[in-house]
C-alpha cells in the first residue's frame, strides 16, 4: 500500500465487503453466526491488520532505534512510519508527541505518575466527569490522596448530558487538570470537549481526552478540540491488544519528568548520572512493542481508507434504529441520551425482569455477544440505582439485521424465562 | 413471540423449573430483627448483592433473611440456602456449605449429603456454564466465612 495515495474515504463504505475482511465473522458460536455486539469493550480485527502482524514477523522482524543492519532499519522506518500515520489520523501538529503506550490506562497513568505529580499540589483540585471509566477515576483518586487535593466532579443529567453550566464553576483557579471522557463507555454520551477545553484553558489548567471511545468511532482532531492531552487504545480500533497511544501537547511533553527509566528513553549514560532522550523516545524505555505498532499503523490505514465520516455515519444510522427497535420491546430502558444524535454507538439497558447476566448467558446460546455488568463504572452504574447493565455496541462491519438478532434474542429469551 | 428456541433449550440444565421458582418467589426474604449473625456478599463483577441475616437460637438456626438482588442463579441459590439452614445447627450448616462447594466444583459429594441438600442438587447445573458458578456460590461462600468468624467470637 502506497502511503503517498492513501486517501480518506477513497474506499466505499460496503458492509458487506467489511465484513469479507475480518475472518473471526465467519465463525459460529454455540452453533449460531456470531453477532458481535461488543465493540466498547474490544473490536475485530480486519485480516489487513493481521496480515501486517504476520508479514513484520515474517520478514522484518528485528530491534528498533539500535542496529545498522538492514532488518533493523526496516524495522525502525515501519514503526515510526505508524507513528507518523496515528499523528496524521488525530491531526497532531507533530509526530513526536505520539507517545505508544500499553492501552488507554498506561497512557492516563503516565500522566498522573509525571506531569500531574509534578504539577497537583495541595489545595489544588483535579476535575473529572461523573461518569468516567475507572482507569480515568482511580489514578485521580490516588494522586489526589497522596498530594492532599481535591478529586472534583461534573455533573451530568438524567439523560448523561454533561452541565456545562455548572462545569463553570466546578473548573476553578485551584484546578490544575480536567480529565474527560470524549465518549461514555457505558451512556454512548458524547461529551462537549472543546467547550471544556475552553473554560479549562481559562483558569490556566490543562485538559486531558480520554478517547478510547471516540478515536475509533469518529473524526478526532486534538487541535480542534484544543486538548493537551489524549489516549486511546489499538485493541478498540482494529488494531491488537497491548498498544495504546498518548497524545500531548509537545510544550508539555518536554517539560514532563520520564515516566520509566531503561534502554532507548536515555541519550547519555555515565556510572553517575543519565540525561534523557527527546521526545517522544524519552517515554519510550526499554524494546517497545514494535510489531502491534506497525499493525496499528495498518488499522489507521483501514479506518481512513473508509474515511471516518463514513464511519461515524454508519454507526449513527444504526445507533438510531437499534435505539427505535429496543426500545420498542416494553420492559427495556436505555441509559443516557434517548436522542440517538448526542450519542454513539454504545446502547446500555436494563430489563425489567431479566437480570443482564441472565439474559447475557441467553444471548451467547443465540452467539449474540453483549457486555453485561458494570462496565468497568462502577459509580456510574449505581447511580441510575442498578449494579449492572447489558451493552450493546457497534463497528463498522455491524448491520441492521444484526441489531435485528439481538431484539428477537432478547424477546426469545424474554419468552424462555416465562415459560 | 412464544419462547423456547433451540439454542436457549440448551440452558435448561442451568435454569431448571425450581431454580426459576426460587428466582421468581425468593423465600425468607423478611429481615431479622436482632441478628446473631449479618453480613452482605457481592459480586461486583456481574452485579449482585445480598445481605443475610440469621438468628441462632439453642445452638439452632431459628430465623432467617435474605435481602437483595442479583441474577436467577445468585438469587435461587441465596433462596434455596436459606430454605436449607433453618432448624440446622452450625456444625450441620457448615458440613452443607462444604458439600455445595464441592457439588458446585463437580467433586463427589456423598449420598448422606445429596440427601440432606434435596433440591440444591438442581444449582449443580451451573457446571457446564463455567462464568456462572461464581453466582451460585455467592452466597454460600459468605456464610462460610460469617459462621467462621461466628464461632471464633
Amino acid at each position: 500500500m502506497s502511503d503517498s495515495t492513501l486517501t480518506a474515504g477513497s474506499r466505499v463504505f460496503d458492509v458487506d465487503a467489511i465484513r469479507a475482511d475480518f475472518p473471526i465473522l465467519k465463525r459460529k458460536v454455540n452453533g449460531q453466526d456470531l453477532v458481535y455486539l461488543d465493540n466498547a469493550a474490544s473490536s475485530q480485527k480486519p485480516s489487513q491488520v493481521i496480515k501486517s502482524l504476520v508479514d513484520y514477523y515474517e520478514q522484518t522482524n528485528s530491534n528498533v532505534h539500535r542496529g545498522v543492519h538492514t532488518l533493523s532499519i526496516e524495522a525502525t522506518d515501519a514503526y515510526e512510519l505508524a507513528r507518523t500515520k496515528v499523528a496524521k489520523f488525530i491531526n497532531a501538529p507533530r509526530s513526536e508527541e505520539v507517545i505508544w503506550t500499553r492501552n488507554t490506562s498506561e497512557s492516563l497513568n503516565l500522566v498522573a505518575a509525571t506531569w500531574a505529580e509534578a504539577n497537583v499540589g495541595e489545595g489544588d483540585n483535579i476535575v473529572i466527569t461523573a461518569m468516567e471509566h475507572h482507569s480515568n477515576i482511580v489514578p485521580w483518586q490516588q494522586l489526589a490522596f497522596k498530594k492532599g487535593a481535591e478529586l472534583r466532579y461534573l455533573a451530568h443529567n438524567d439523560d448523561g448530558v454533561i452541565d456545562l453550566d455548572g462545569a463553570a464553576s466546578v473548573i476553578d483557579s485551584r484546578t490544575k487538570l480536567v480529565s474527560a471522557t470524549h465518549m461514555s463507555n457505558v451512556l454512548g454520551t458524547i461529551n462537549p470537549i472543546a467547550e471544556l477545553a475552553a473554560r479549562t484553558h481559562e483558569v490556566g489548567a490543562v485538559i486531558l481526552v480520554d478517547a478510547a471511545q471516540s478515536v475509533p468511532h469518529m473524526p478526532v482532531d486534538v487541535q480542534a478540540l484544543d486538548a493537551d492531552f489524549l489516549c486511546f487504545s489499538g485493541h478498540k480500533m482494529l488494531a491488537p491488544t497491548g498498544i495504546g497511544v498518548l497524545w500531548g501537547k509537545y510544550e508539555l511533553l518536554d517539560e514532563m519528568p520520564p515516566y520509566m527509566f531503561g534502554g532507548d528513553m536515555i541519550l547519555e549514560v555515565t556510572y553517575e548520572d543519565a540525561n534523557w532522550n527527546d521526545l517522544p523516545y524519552k517515554f519510550e524505555a526499554g524494546t517497545p512493542n514494535i510489531a502491534d505498532a506497525i499493525a496499528t499503523g495498518a488499522a489507521v490505514d483501514y479506518l481512513t481508507e473508509l474515511g471516518m465520516d463514513n464511519v461515524w455515519n454508519h454507526e449513527q444510522e444504526l445507533t438510531a434504529y437499534a435505539m427505535e427497535q429496543v426500545l420498542s420491546l416494553d420492559n427495556v430502558k436505555v441509559l443516557g441520551p434517548q436522542d440517538p444524535a448526542l450519542r454513539g454507538g454504545v446502547i446500555s439497558f436494563i430489563h425489567e425482569t431479566i437480570h443482564p447476566h441472565d439474559l447475557g448467558t441467553a444471548l451467547d446460546q443465540q452467539g449474540i455477544a453483549i457486555r453485561t455488568g458494570h462496565h468497568c463504572a462502577m459509580p456510574l452504574v449505581r447511580s441510575f440505582d442498578v449494579v449492572a447493565a447489558a451493552r450493546a455496541s457497534f463497528y463498522i462491519y455491524n448491520t441492521k439485521s444484526e441489531v435485528d438478532a439481538l431484539v428477537n434474542g432478547i424477546s426469545e429469551t424474554e419468552g424462555y424465562f416465562s415459560r | 413471540m412464544t419462547g423456547g428456541t433451540g439454542a436457549l433449550e440448551d440452558m435448561n440444565e442451568l435454569y431448571e423449573a425450581i431454580i426459576l421458582d426460587h428466582y421468581r418467589s425468593p423465600r425468607n426474604t423478611a429481615t431479622v430483627e436482632e441478628p446473631d449473625i449479618d453480613f452482605e456478599v457481592n459480586n461486583p463483577f456481574c452485579g449482585d448483592e445480598f445481605h443475610i441475616q440469621l438468628k441462632v437460637e439453642n445452638d439452632a438456626v431459628s430465623q432467617v433473611g435474605i435481602t437483595g438482588r442479583g441474577c436467577a442463579i445468585s438469587q435461587a441459590s441465596a433462596s434455596l440456602l436459606a430454605e436449607l439452614v433453618k432448624g440446622k445447627s452450625a456444625s450441620e450448616v457448615e458440613s452443607a456449605v462444604s458439600a455445595v462447594r464441592r457439588l458446585l466444583k463437580g467433586e463427589e459429594i456423598t449420598d448422606a449429603e445429596a440427601g440432606i441438600l434435596g433440591d440444591i442438587e438442581a444449582l449443580g447445573g451451573v457446571r457446564k456454564f463455567p462464568v456462572r458458578i461464581k453466582c451460585a456460590l455467592l452466597s454460600w461462600v459468605g456464610l462460610g466465612d460469617a459462621l467462621r468468624d461466628h464461632v471464633v467470637k
